[in-house]
Order: structure tokens, then C-alpha cells, then sequence
């Protein structure tokens, strides 16, 4: 059976969605892809290529047309009912009529846990994203930047193992982006927690990931999958970014985007 | 447009606005009061024709109880029509948004309703329940209220983000926990809206109702008793009364929408 | 109510509704007690006797019967009559407010100073009354003599019910006349289109999905209007009239109340199928609309 210290578990999936009139859409085709514990994978590739549909389908969003997905060694559905990912959408879908406290204690709420409890968890949640004096705020008081950070909270409430996160911060100028990356790498230094991102910003893929998903649209599969070795989360700051590795990691994921194969013939994941 | 560019016109207009949304309205009121009073009395025109709002104002303080107690007697109406029309038009609303039968069932009913003069039901009513009795017209005003309050919370039960949708399933939510924590905050901005509709609504209807029968009080009665005997004056005294009734009605219910409302961007 | 299902489906779905109504009827005069059900003081459900709440087959067949003893016009033919002349009232008084309605909207939307000053007294206009004004509006009218043209008592009664459809269309069209981008409204700008212009290719075909529900609404206020109107001007020859006239013969005649009262759905379902056709014909410009 699979091996339940993947984080995920994708095998052969495809995604077809029948469209009107007869033309359908191969939003996926034939997909393998296997994430390890706290690992930090990105997707990345145009538009159509299939990044948030294969997200959708590890959050149980979306059942696949065909092929095999585990979470956790269950599949989607059960992990989802077990409540072993947290998600965050890149609209941050904080409910306006709840205060930043009463959205991040959300998923806290729904499964019955203790008032103590979920006070406790907000406070250390808040102090974690640096939003403690936003407690009673409510979500159209906040900068964009600001709800993203929320959401990814709230994401993060019930601890869970593995984080789905669909270009949170596509919303977001270049200055905020890149601080809320540098918030990121640190929240999963801490948490440990595996991590499914998609985006379409190369340089934010390299920065975040220990390896980068390139797919490619017409039928949505993966073309590439490029190794990022720049190091642990301690090595992932600032300075990196004006790092030489750094530049030539974000060629190679460019060069993949385009077509070039990376070192060799690597179509598939076959960990 | 920083203040620095905007021309001075312009910087007047922008300080204005608040003024302009008060100010404008009651001068166009007070100056078409004014000509109301300079042509009766320019023109030497009839009392029986048009009364000058020197007169009505004069049967107003005169009348003054009786517009009270005619407007307690007809609100009173209204308020049972409006209480029992918006419950039974959310929970209606409610069950037809579980039961896609229910709603197929009943979608046509309310097309139907809110096309018909619902005081045409009146004078039936009277005979169902008695020609002496109140409920005719607290009926009329329920239904007339069920109409607006049935079509905006079935909007709003139908607006839930697909973002929100989406969140509740990830996070395994039953039904019920979907309905309290998005389904039912988010309709509530569409529920207070058809109650704003059907606030004057439920006043008017019931006044009205009062027209095609039914027992002696209430302001349409007044109001028809003193045309009838040719006191216009008086009879548009009562009116006065029954725009006041349907202007408190109509903010009561503002008030509640819009404190339920203050933290919300236009949906 | 889904635009999905073809308009027989809909036909079907309405007979399916009425059916409906007429079992919950019927159902209730069978279990119900006669006296209805009393809480208190206060009856909160009809008295179920045959006088009070006669069967829908008595209200059907008493249709075909003749509107007083044996001889005359049946039940039916007088109630069409009746419509049919409330029909043409309130068609008169639709366009009327319509024409009106439009026209605030315009000036509205053009001067924002109109808006502020004009639409709190549009929106007051509306807790007045119409039995009021009635009266009133017929004294006004018989003053006035332009040429051969004489004012009849229809021309009141049609000048209410303008009155209250003017309201849906003023606010409605207002509300579609602001519709449109501020990015569309810029791009006019830059073609140097003034106001005019941009009214016709613009504001106008924009306001289309605010407009079909206020002309709907309209020609229901319209309905109402001339029905209460007849009522209070004592209008002959409509709906408004033969309901109250045929409620006095309530308790010998139970069914014959009913007769108008199904002739007053009939214009109104009617007034509204004609704003639906209205809705098919602009429907090209319908197309950002999301259907309920």
C-alpha cells in the first residue's frame, strides 16, 4: 500500500471536465507526483496547465476522472474528513461579518474545541503572523497583505501536517510578496509541516521550494521537476535572493518553462 | 484628484456633498410648500378642490388624537401583517432553498402573487373571518409582506461565495454548520432588505384594506369618512398621519438593516 | 425558478402550483371545524362552512351561471368584461408612469442636485395613500378642458395607477443609468461623446437588466392602482367595482365574490406576461444577468 510517510500520493491522475456543446477540457493528463513530510513542493506553469486543478483534487475539492491520490497514506476524501491539511485560497475567503479572531479560531469552532482552547491558539497564531493588535478587527479594516496572512493563519489553526496553498499572495505588490515568502519559510521551519504550493511567479517558487513542479497545459501534465538545492529554511533570507545560486536556479525552472529538459531526460516524478 | 489640481469648483462640490443630501430635499420641500400655499391662495381656489397646508396644519393639531389613535389601530395592523409575512416568508424561504420541489412548486405561486391586487382578497377575507374582525386586514398586510420578504431571503440564501463553499468542505463542515457559520450570515443582509421593502408595504396594504370593508377605526376609514363628507382638509390630515406611520415603519426597519449591515462592503 | 425549463415546463409547474393551493383548500374545509380554529379571543384560521369558504368547484361552476336569476349574461362574460376595462386602465396608467418614471431617472442622472433633491420626495411619494388622492385627482381633472378633449373618470383612475408605477421606474432606471464601468463611462469620455450619446450607446443598454423588473413591478402597481382606484372613484365597468359589488352578495351567494377576485389575477398575470415578451425582446442586452 502506499507508504504513509508521503505527504501525498499522486498516481496516473486525470482530470477531464466536459465542456458544452461537446468540446471537452483535459485539465490533467496522466499525473505522478509524490510529496515527502515537510517537504515544500511548488507547481508552477501558464495558465490551463492544470496547478490548481491538481490542488483541488489533493483537498478533495474535485474527484479525479481517472488515477489514484493519496493523503497521508488515505485517500483525498478521508483525509479531508480526518482534517489532516489546511488549505488557503488565493482569495483569502475570510468571512466579513467575523473579527480576525473569529476567522482564525473557524475550523477551532467547527470541531468542537474548548473556548480555553481556541483563545490560546489564536494568541499564539496571531503573535506568529504579527497581527496581535488586529485581534477585533474585521476583515475590510485590513490590507490585502494583511487578510492574506489571516487566512494563512487560519490555515494553520488545527496544526495540520500538510498546507495547501493556492498563489496566496498573487494579490500582492512585489514588496509585500517577498515578505510574506520570508513569513512563510519561517512558519514552515516551525510548523514542519509539508507544503503544496502553487503560483506562477518563478523567483517565489525557487525561494520557497525544495523542488519546483513544472507543468505545462494542452493537456495539463508535468514537464520537469527541478531540484532547488539552496539549503534549509536557516539559508532562506534575503540575502538569497541576490544569491548566484539563487539566479541560476531560477534559469533553470525558466529554461524548463520553455521547453529546455532539465539535465537530462526527466519527464516524471518517480520517487 | 488631490486637492491641489481640483479647481476651486470643484473643491466646493466635493466639501458639499453631505450638505447637498440634507440641505437639497428640504429646500425643494419648503419651496414647493410655499407655491402649494401662494397658488390656493393667489388663485382664491376652493377649499373643496385643494386645501392649503395652512388648513391642514390647523386639522392636524385639532385632530390630533384621533390621527394617533387611527394610526395606532392601522399600525398595530400592519405590524402583526409584518411579523406574521416575515416569518412565514423566510421560513418558506428557508425550505425552499433545502427543497428544490418546494421551490419549484411554490416559485410560481409568488410570481403570481406579487403580479395580483392582494386587497382584491379582502372583502372575501371579511366573510371568512368575520366582518367585525381586524384579521382580514392583518391578512392582507401578511401577504403583501410574505412577496418581498420570501424573493430577497431566497436571493440571499443563494449568494454563498464559492470561496466559502469551498472552505466549509475542506473543512468537513455538516450542513447545519454551514448554514450558521456562512449560508445564513451571508443571507442576512438580503433578509433585512426585503423587510425594508415590505415595512411600508405592510402599512399601505393594511390602510388600504381597511377601504373594502371591516370594522370602524383605523385611519383609511378616517381618512374616506371625512372625503366623503367633503372635510378635505381633514381628510388629508389623516394622510399626514398615514405618511408619518409609513415613514416610521420604513426607517425602523432601515435601522435594523443597516446596523446588521455595518461591517459589510456593498455585496 | 430556473430560466432552464422550457415555457411548457413553466405552464405545467404553475398548473402543478395551483393544484396545490386548491388541495391545501379543500383539504382544510374537510378537517377543519366550522367555527375555524380560535385561540382565545382571536379566530387565526377561517370558519370552514360552505358560506364562508365555498368549494372551488361551486367558484368554478357558479362561472358559467348567469350574474343574477336566469336570464342575462353569464358570470364569466360580465367578469372578462370587467377585466378587460381594468386591463385598458392600467395599461393607460403604465405608460403613463413609465414615460414619467423615465424621465426622473433622466434628469436624476444627469444633475446629481436633482437626485439629491428629487428622489427622498419620490420614494415619500409612496406612503401616501391612494384612496386619498383619489377624489381629489377626479375634481382636478374634471377642471381641466384642452380642445375637445373631456376628462372622464377612467383618466383618474389612470392617473393613480401612473402614480404608483412611476415609483419602480424611476428608482429602477435610475439605478441601471448609473450602472455602467467607470472604465466604460471614461471611454466615452476619450471618444469626446457628450452626454446625449453616451446615453443611447451606453447608459440605456446598460440599465436593461435593471429595467425589466421595474416595468415589471410597474405593471403590477399599475394593476393595483387601477383596481383600488376604481374602488375609491366608484368607477363602473372594472374589476375594482365588481368586487365590491358582488361581496355585498356574500352570504346568499358564497362563490360570486370569487368570480372578480379570479378576473384580478387574470390582469395581473396577464400585465406581467406582457413585461416578460418586453424582457424576450431586449434580451441581447440581458446577457450580463445572472439568472436567480
Amino acid at each position: 500500500m502506499s507508504d504513509t510517510n508521503q505527504a501525498v500520493e499522486v498516481r496516473a491522475v486525470s482530470r477531464t471536465f466536459g465542456g458544452r456543446k461537446g468540446a471537452s477540457v483535459t485539465a490533467l493528463e496522466s499525473v505522478d507526483l509524490g510529496v515527502a513530510a515537510g517537504e515544500f513542493v511548488s507547481l508552477i506553469g501558464p495558465s490551463g496547465c492544470g496547478k490548481s486543478t491538481l490542488l483541488r483534487l489533493i483537498a478533495d475539492l474535485d474527484t479525479p476522472t481517472s488515477g489514484e491520490l493519496s493523503v497521508f497514506g488515505k485517500p483525498a476524501r478521508q483525509a479531508r474528513i480526518d482534517q489532516d491539511y489546511g488549505i488557503a485560497f488565493q482569495q483569502a475567503g475570510l468571512l466579513p461579518w467575523k473579527t480576525v479572531t473569529g476567522n482564525i479560531e473557524l475550523p477551532l469552532a467547527l470541531h468542537g474545541a474548548g473556548r480555553k482552547e481556541r483563545r490560546d491558539r489564536v494568541t499564539e497564531l496571531l503573535e506568529l503572523i504579527g497581527l496581535t493588535d488586529f485581534a477585533g478587527h474585521y476583515p475590510d479594516q485590513l490590507s490585502g497583505g494583511m487578510q492574506q496572512r489571516v487566512a494563512i493563519a487560519r490555515a494553520l489553526a488545527e496544526s495540520p501536517r500538510l498546507l495547501l496553498m493556492d498563489e496566496p499572495f498573487g494579490a500582492l505588490d512585489e514588496m509585500t510578496r517577498e515578505r510574506m515568502q520570508n513569513e512563510l519559510v519561517r512558519i514552515c521551519a516551525e510548523t514542519q509541516a509539508a507544503v503544496v504550493f502553487v503560483t506562477h511567479s518563478i523567483p517565489e517558487a525557487v525561494f520557497l521550494s525544495d523542488r519546483v513542479v513544472v507543468m505545462s497545459p494542452r493537456p495539463g501534465r508535468i514537464t520537469d521537476v527541478v531540484d532547488v538545492s539552496l539549503g534549509g529554511p536557516a539559508e532562506r533570507d534575503d540575502s538569497l535572493r541576490e544569491d548566484d545560486a539563487f539566479f541560476h536556479a531560477v534559469a533553470t525552472v525558466r529554461e524548463a518553462l520553455h521547453g529546455v529538459p532539465v539535465g537530462g531526460a526527466r519527464g516524471v516524478d518517480n520517487r | 484628484m488631490s486637492s491641489t489640481t481640483a479647481t476651486i469648483p470643484e473643491r466646493a462640490l466635493a466639501r458639499g456633498s453631505a450638505y447637498r443630501t440634507i440641505v437639497a430635499p428640504i429646500v425643494l420641500g419648503v419651496a414647493l410648500l410655499g407655491l402649494w400655499q401662494a397658488v390656493v391662495d393667489g388663485f382664491g381656489i376652493e377649499q373643496y378642490i385643494v386645501p392649503t397646508p395652512t388648513d391642514i396644519f390647523h386639522e392636524i393639531t385639532d385632530n390630533l388624537g384621533s390621527i394617533v389613535d387611527g394610526s395606532v389601530r392601522t399600525g398595530v395592523n400592519a405590524l402583526i401583517g409584518l411579523v406574521v409575512g416575515a416569518f412565514v416568508g423566510i421560513l418558506g424561504a428557508v425550505v425552499a432553498g433545502v427543497w428544490r420541489i418546494f421551490d419549484t412548486i411554490v416559485a410560481p405561486l409568488v410570481a403570481a402573487l406579487a403580479v395580483m391586487p392582494i386587497v382584491a382578497l379582502a372583502p372575501v377575507l371579511y366573510t371568512m373571518y368575520g366582518a367585525d374582525k381586524e384579521t382580514a386586514r392583518q391578512i392582507v398586510a401578511a401577504v403583501a409582506v410574505i412577496v418581498p420578504v420570501y424573493i430577497n431571503t431566497l436571493r440571499g440564501l443563494r449568494q454563498v461565495r464559492p470561496v466559502h463553499r469551498d472552505l466549509m468542505r475542506v473543512y468537513a463542515a455538516s450542513a447545519r454548520q454551514q448554514q450558521l457559520a456562512v449560508t445564513l450570515p451571508t443571507a442576512a443582509p438580503y433578509v433585512f432588505t426585503g423587510l425594508r421593502v415590505a415595512s411600508s408595504l405592510a402599512v399601505i396594504s393594511a390602510l388600504i384594506a381597511e377601504y373594502f370593508g371591516g370594522p370602524i377605526g383605523g385611519l383609511g376609514k378616517s381618512i374616506t369618512s371625512s372625503a366623503a363628507s367633503s372635510n378635505y382638509a381633514l381628510a388629508w390630515a389623516y394622510v399626514f398621519g398615514a405618511i408619518v406611520l409609513g415613514l416610521v415603519f420604513y426607517c425602523a426597519a432601515l435601522a435594523v438593516e443597516m446596523f446588521f449591515t455595518r461591517h459589510r462592503s456593498t455585496p | 425558478m430556473t430560466r432552464r425549463s422550457a415555457p411548457l415546463g413553466r405552464l405545467a409547474l404553475g398548473a402543478l402550483g395551483i393544484a396545490a393551493v386548491v388541495a391545501v383548500w379543500e383539504a382544510y374545509k374537510a378537517l377543519a371545524p366550522d367555527t375555524g380554529v380560535v385561540i382565545g379571543d382571536t379566530t387565526v384560521l377561517p370558519r370552514s362552512t360552505d358560506t364562508a369558504m365555498p368549494h372551488v368547484w361551486d367558484m368554478i361552476s357558479r362561472l358559467s351561471d348567469p350574474v343574477i336569476g336566469i336570464g342575462g349574461d353569464t358570470m364569466w362574460q360580465t367578469v372578462l368584461d370587467g377585466g378587460l376595462f381594468t386591463l385598458r386602465i392600467a395599461a393607460l396608467g403604465w405608460i403613463i408612469g413609465v414615460v414619467v418614471g423615465f424621465g426622473l431617472a433622466l434628469v436624476m442622472q444627469r444633475f446629481t442636485i436633482a437626485e439629491a433633491a428629487v428622489l427622498p420626495w419620490i420614494v415619500l411619494s409612496q406612503t401616501v395613500p391612494l384612496i386619498a388622492i383619489a377624489p381629489l385627482v377626479r375634481r382636478w381633472g374634471s377642471q381641466i378642458t384642452i380642445g375637445g378633449f373631456e376628462w372622464q373618470s377612467e383618466h383618474s383612475v389612470a392617473v393613480i395607477a401612473a402614480y404608483l408605477a412611476f415609483f419602480p421606474v424611476a428608482v429602477g432606471v435610475l439605478r441601471g443609468l448609473k450602472a455602467p464601468d467607470a472604465t466604460h463611462v471614461d471611454l466615452m469620455h476619450t471618444y469626446g461623446i457628450g452626454w446625449w450619446r453616451t446615453l443611447f450607446s451606453l447608459r440605456l443598454p446598460a440599465s436593461v437588466p435593471f429595467l425589466i423588473p421595474a416595468l415589471r413591478l410597474a405593471a403590477a402597481s399599475a394593476v393595483i392602482g387601477t383596481v383600488v382606484a376604481e374602488v375609491s372613484i366608484g368607477l363602473r365597468g372594472g374589476v375594482g367595482r365588481l368586487i365590491i359589488e358582488y361581496a355585498q352578495s356574500a352570504s346568499s351567494d358564497p362563490a360570486k365574490p370569487w368570480a372578480p377576485i379570479f378576473a384580478a389575477i387574470a390582469v395581473g398575470l396577464v400585465a406581467a406576461a406582457f413585461v416578460g415578451l418586453l424582457g424576450l425582446a431586449l434580451k441581447s442586452y440581458r446577457r450580463s444577468e445572472i439568472p436567480v
